[in-house]
């Protein structure tokens, strides 16, 4: 299954890009998804996801064509 | 109901008076206008600050703003509702958002008004990273409980 992962505002920074496509097999969870792309980055404290434009849990399992975003807390307004 | 994102300056007053022209089938119903305007300040947490950039996630932000508004609509008794966001750079005096509610009586217009402001605060995607009078930027990190 592919899924296109997307960082936003200080995490897009902390990584050094805005996206990644990944493929991977078998059941996945956000969490999963995170610590299997960025191994070696620790997961910033109050870091928010959504699947598909949906605030979800880190427990989450993704589907193939899901697109996952992880952004820091929201600041607008 | 609408919501808008804006990459550029925009008057909140010209859009609530466009958007409420362009919606003849409120004429009459309403008795109260609540608007909210957010405005950028030139300080924060102790540094004067010259600008801003707000980045948002396309899509999600717009998709948001609607569920923020649809919930409100199903919980108090309003007419319409708008709701204008800028993203890009943005400097001080500048109108960052606009919330305005059209409703029967002043009440749900001015608990409208809040809900809204309160839950966009905490959950549309968006971003500012401040730049400072010194040229350091920053992200600001957290929003603050508009209730405290």
């Amino acid at each position: 299954m592919s899924i296109k992962v997307r960082y936003f505002a200080s995490l897009k920074e902390l990584l050094g890009r805005s996206e990644d496509e990944w493929e991977f097999i078998g059941e996945t969870s956000v969490i999963d998804v995170w610590q299997q792309i960025n191994k070696d980055v620790e997961l910033p404290v109050n870091t928010l996801v959504a699947v598909n434009m949906e605030y979800v849990s880190f427990h989450s399992i993704v589907n193939q064509g899901d697109e996952v975003a992880f952004f820091p807390p929201v600041t607008g307004g | 109901m609408q919501v808008k994102v804006l990459e550029s300056s925009f008057d909140p007053c010209l859009e609530v008076q466009q958007y409420q022209s362009s919606k003849a089938v409120m004429n009459g119903k309403y008795g109260a206008t609540s608007i909210f305007v957010g405005t950028m300040r030139d300080f924060n947490e102790g540094e004067d600050v010259k600008g801003m950039t707000l980045e948002h996630y396309p899509g999600m932000t717009e998709k948001q703003l609607e569920m923020i508004v649809t919930d409100a609509m199903q919980q108090w008794q309003i007419i319409d509702a708008l709701v204008v966001h800028r993203v890009g750079n943005v400097f001080p005096n500048e109108a960052i958002v606009l919330v305005a509610v059209w409703s029967v009586h002043r009440g749900d217009a001015f608990d409208v008004s809040r809900f809204i402001m309160e839950a966009l605060k905490s959950k549309a995607p968006f971003w500012k990273k401040e730049i400072l009078k010194s040229d350091d930027v920053r992200w600001v990190e957290k929003n603050t409980d508009g209730y405290k």
